[in-house]
Order: C-alpha cells, then sequence, then structure tokens
C-alpha cells in the first residue's frame, strides 16, 4: 500500500467506513435532512433528535463511499450531547480542517479526515454528512 | 492500406510514443491512463499543430483579405474537408463545426425538431444514452408538449432492438441514439435500425461521441440524417465538435443561433443568412481548436482505423478476462458486440474509493455514474468504475490496473 493510500484511508476511517456507528434514525426523530453529492450521486440522511436544543441522539443512513460514510459515522458520535449551536460550530470547523486551516489534533478523531483535503475532489465526500447536519438544524437557529 | 496490427503479450504499441502526456509518473508509479472515454490524450501532432497555428497563422477567419485571414480559413476549412472525408459524407455543406457532441444535438434539437412538433408528436431515444442524447429532448418535449419515450435494454446493457423498432410510429419524429455507450460499450446496430426508421420516413441523429474515435464510421454507409461527435475523444482539442448532416435537412433548418459568419448580408429590415455549413456557425469560431481536429483526423487515418479498432478489440478482450478473473468482481456491460469500455464494481468498495485508492498508484479511471444516470438506474447501482481504452493502452495498463485493484481489495478486504 503507498502511503499516500495509507494516509487518506487511515485505520480510524477504514474502521468507521467498514462498521458504521449510529447507521439508523435517531430515537426520536426531531429534525432531519438529506443532501446530494452530485458528482457521484451519492445521498446520506442525518437524523437528529433534538431535546430542549440539546442533540440527544444523532444517526445517518444512505449511500456513500468510505470517506463519507466515515465522516457521517464519526459526526453522529461527535454532536451527540453538544448544544445544536455547538455542533454547528463543529461543522464549520470541520470545513476549515479539510480547508487546511486549521490542525487535525484540535478535533480529535475528526482529525483523521484531515488526509482529504489533500483531494479536492473528495471534500465534498467528507462533508456531505456535515451538510445536512446544517440543513437540519437551520430552521432552529434562523430566528436566533 | 495499413495491416492491422495485434496485441500480443509483450506487444510495443507503437502508438504509445505518440502522446507525451503518457509519459509521466503520477504518485511515484507510471501513468496508467484508462479514462479515454471520458477526453483523450493528444499526440504530438495535435498540440504542434495548434501551436504552429497560434505562432504563425493566427487571424480571423472568412473576413479580410490579408495574408495570414487567408492561411486561418484554409486551415480551419481545411479541417472541413479532411473530417467529410473521414466520415465519408457526400459533401463538406453537410459537416457542421459544434463546441462538442452536446451542441450539435442541442442544435438539431432546437432548429430541427423543436419546430416540427407538438403534443402529438413522440420523440425517441434508448435507456443507453449520455445525459447529452436526453436532456435536449426533455427540452423540446417541455417547450412543445411532445412525448419522449425510451427504448429498453437488457441485462447485459444491449439495446432490445425488437422493442425499440415496435415504438417506431406515425408519431415519432426522431430517433436519437448513441452509436457506442460510454458508459458499458455496447455497440448498436445503428446501421440496421436507421433502415427500419428511414422505411417509416423517421429523421434518425446517431450520436457518435463514443464511435468515431474507436473504428471507421461511415455516415453514407449507416445512411442516418445526422451524426453529432466530439474532437476531444479522438485526440483533438476539447471546444471542437462535428454535426454531419443531410444537405436537403440542413437547407430546410432555420439557424441555430444568430451573429457573425452566419449572415450574408445584414439589415434593420431583414437578414439574409449564409449558406451551408456557415448558417450554422455564427460568431468566431474555435479555430485553432479545428485546426487540432485536422490533425487528429490525419493521425487517425495514418494509424487506421481498422488497425485502432484492431489493437483496442484484443485490449478489451484481455482486460474483460483479467477483471473477471478477480474475485469479488461485478462486470457491467457484458453486451456481444462492445467496444473500448469496461465498468465494474468490486465487492462493496465505493467506485470512488477505488479511483483514489487507483490514482494513488497512477491508474487513471472513471468512476460515478459517467454522465448516464438512467443506465445506472437500470442496473439498481448509483455508479460504477470505468476503465476505457483507446489506441495508445497496452497490457502493461491493464495488468497495473489489476495489481491496484487487489491493493483496494486488501484494504477493504
Amino acid at each position: 500500500m503507498t502511503a499516500a493510500t495509507y494516509t487518506l484511508y487511515r485505520e480510524l476511517v477504514l474502521k468507521h467506513a467498514k462498521n458504521p456507528h449510529n447507521r439508523r434514525q435517531s430515537d426520536p426523530v426531531t429534525h432531519s435532512a438529506e443532501r446530494f453529492n452530485p458528482v457521484c450521486g451519492d445521498h446520506l440522511s442525518v437524523y437528529l433528535g433534538i431535546d430542549n436544543d440539546v442533540i440527544v441522539d444523532a444517526g445517518f443512513d444512505g449511500q456513500g463511499c468510505a470517506i463519507s460514510v466515515a465522516s457521517a459515522s464519526m459526526l453522529t458520535d461527535a454532536i451527540r450531547g453538544r448544544t445544536v449551536t455547538d455542533a454547528q460550530a463543529l461543522a464549520a470547523k470541520l470545513e476549515r480542517l479539510l480547508g487546511g486551516e486549521l490542525f487535525g489534533d484540535e478535533l480529535g478523531e475528526l482529525g483523521a479526515l484531515s488526509a482529504v483535503q489533500a483531494y479536492p475532489s473528495r471534500i465534498q465526500c467528507a462533508t456531505l454528512a456535515w451538510h445536512a447536519l446544517k440543513t437540519a438544524t437551520e430552521p432552529l437557529t434562523q430566528h436566533a | 492500406m495499413t495491416t492491422p496490427l495485434t496485441v500480443s503479450s509483450n506487444f510495443d504499441n507503437p502508438f504509445r510514443r505518440d502522446f507525451p502526456a503518457l509519459d509521466q509518473s503520477i504518485n511515484g508509479h507510471p501513468l496508467a491512463f484508462l479514462d479515454s472515454a471520458a477526453s483523450a490524450q493528444q499526440p504530438a501532432v495535435v498540440i504542434d499543430a495548434v501551436a504552429d497555428y497560434a505562432r504563425e497563422n493566427h487571424a480571423n477567419v472568412h473576413r479580410g483579405v490579408h495574408t495570414l485571414s487567408h492561411r486561418a480559413t484554409e486551415a480551419y476549412e481545411g479541417a472541413r474537408d479532411k473530417v467529410r472525408a473521414f466520415i465519408n459524407a457526400e459533401k463538406r455543406e453537410e459537416i457542421v463545426f459544434t463546441k462538442g457532441t452536446t451542441e450539435a444535438i442541442n442544435l438539431v434539437a432546437q432548429s430541427f425538431v423543436r419546430p416540427r412538433v407538438s403534443e402529438n408528436n413522440e420523440i425517441l431515444i434508448t435507456h443507453l444514452e449520455h445525459h447529452a442524447n436526453i436532456v435536449p429532448w426533455q427540452l423540446v418535449c417541455e417547450q412543445t408538449g411532445a412525448k419522449l419515450r425510451v427504448a429498453p435494454i437488457n441485462d447485459r446493457g444491449e439495446l432490445i432492438v425488437d422493442e425499440l423498432l415496435a415504438m417506431l410510429n406515425d408519431k415519432t419524429a426522431i430517433l436519437a441514439m448513441g452509436h457506442v455507450s460510454n458508459a458499458l460499450g455496447t455497440v448498436n446496430p445503428v446501421k440496421e435500425i436507421a433502415a427500419a426508421a428511414k422505411s417509416r420516413n423517421i429523421p434518425v441523429l446517431i450520436d457518435g461521441a463514443q464511435g468515431v474515435p474507436h473504428g471507421k464510421v461511415d455516415v453514407r454507409d449507416i445512411d442516418c440524417d445526422f451524426y453529432a461527435f466530439s474532437g476531444h475523444k479522438m485526440f483533438g482539442p476539447t471546444g471542437t465538435g462535428v454535426l454531419y448532416g443531410r444537405e436537403a435537412i440542413l437547407e430546410a433548418m432555420p439557424p441555430y443561433q444568430g451573429g457573425g459568419d452566419m449572415i450574408l448580408e445584414v439589415r434593420f429590415d431583414g437578414t439574409v443568412y449564409n449558406d451551408l455549413p456557415y448558417k450554422f456557425e455564427a460568431g468566431t469560431p474555435n479555430i485553432s481548436g479545428f485546426v487540432g481536429l485536422g490533425a487528429a483526423v490525419d493521425y487517425m487515418q495514418q494509424a487506421g482505423t481498422d488497425t485502432i479498432a484492431s489493437i483496442e478489440s484484443d485490449l478489451l478482450d484481455y482486460m474483460t478476462a483479467q477483471l473477471a478473473a478477480i474475485e469479488g468482481i461485478r462486470l457491467l456491460g457484458t453486451a456481444e458486440h462492445k467496444t473500448s469500455v469496461q465498468s465494474f464494481l468490486l465487492d462493496d468498495i465505493h467506485p470512488h474509493d477505488l479511483g483514489t485508492i487507483l490514482d494513488h498508484q497512477g491508474v487513471a479511471i472513471r468512476t460515478g455514474h459517467h454522465c448516464a444516470m438512467p443506465v445506472m438506474q437500470h442496473f439498481d447501482v448509483p455508479g460504477t468504475a470505468r476503465a476505457s481504452l483507446a489506441l495508445y493502452n497496452n497490457r502493461d495498463d491493464v495488468d497495473q490496473l489489476v495489481e491496484a485493484l487487489a491493493v483496494a481489495k486488501r484494504m477493504f478486504g
């Protein structure tokens, strides 16, 4: 395996891709959104159970590559227990990570996705679930 | 006459060295370029023709009496003569230069079909088409109320010809179908189908984007009314395309776009359109691009379309056999008559992941829906990995692909 392959598909990413966490609807589903990647036709849905501004459960389903599925799996782990604003801030941080503006070690497990920044055509795979998260939570913050 | 070459295990492909882009390393591996169906590489003679034109001969065409304008016009119109001979059209007036296949089909949709149809008409395409031969017709249907009908394919990715023929009727305003499927490589029996349509006076457009690069195309032998193709898939520059149309039909069609070059006389009380083919070439054309296309036609003529077809056929057989031997592979598109393309899936590895892992090993393939989403829907997959061949590929390219797939399999296994 080449170094580049190993860097992009490091063990943590493969672990999430092969056995994604929370590939199911959340309990309950109070908010959800589906996003498409027109480049490949992939689509992911993110489901959220939000109680009093706190994300009590999160899940996802749909069709995606290893990068998008791993990112979605990590998302569901990372946002549970966070407030909506906090989760949105995390989504913004991930975008900055993929844009090369942030170091991976500031984001814990999500830092494993930092290698994607070297693959411009794959960045939208890594952000697919996070864009769904943003769409799903938009109604909650529009009037804030 | 050139003697067709055949590929053996130690075949040293003499055409490969004509293509400078192939001689490079990608991620520490020799480049194995297996994405020519998306866009083919250019031989040095094409690159040089474009550069020489820009260095020495550039001016606008069809105007100006000075030397450079004359040279530019000769080069541009010379390319038209080459294309005419290449596809065996009867007259140079039947060769309209466009931006590509897509624009050629849109031209026919808007200038030929749209004025002639109403909600009582049907437009017939096939399930194999890429988006360029679907969406222009959907637009006409939205504009006129005409109905789009789609001839079905079987599980090998072959057109079900009997069903297509049964769909031809008095309402059919045009049959628009691909010569070769870009996603699956299926070669359609266009001559037989065109004859059936002609016997019912139904006009036929053949989308030849994937036909012209891989063998001899003779529009008079096919006996179609229109044939559209792109320069960049046949070793020419991007932004060049050709619409062949029967002279009488083109004569009767209104212009597609207005502007310079497509007029004889402009007055505010009425404008006189130019003769064929200029009536359909509004504005300053992509002169340098068509100079390059002319050089690409020369290159293919010298290589010999039979030689090209023979090399690709042998290599496709080899590639298909090598891929089929991989455990966990699913080949999509297994038609009896095929050329140059094999779509596949490996285990449950997403095509995009395959594409990236292969790129790490110097192998360039296309992944995704190949701008043919309905074909993907037929096989109930979101996309495939697609390896496509051109006259410059060899067995090393295929072997490199197979080795790279083994790496992907180990990673995801």
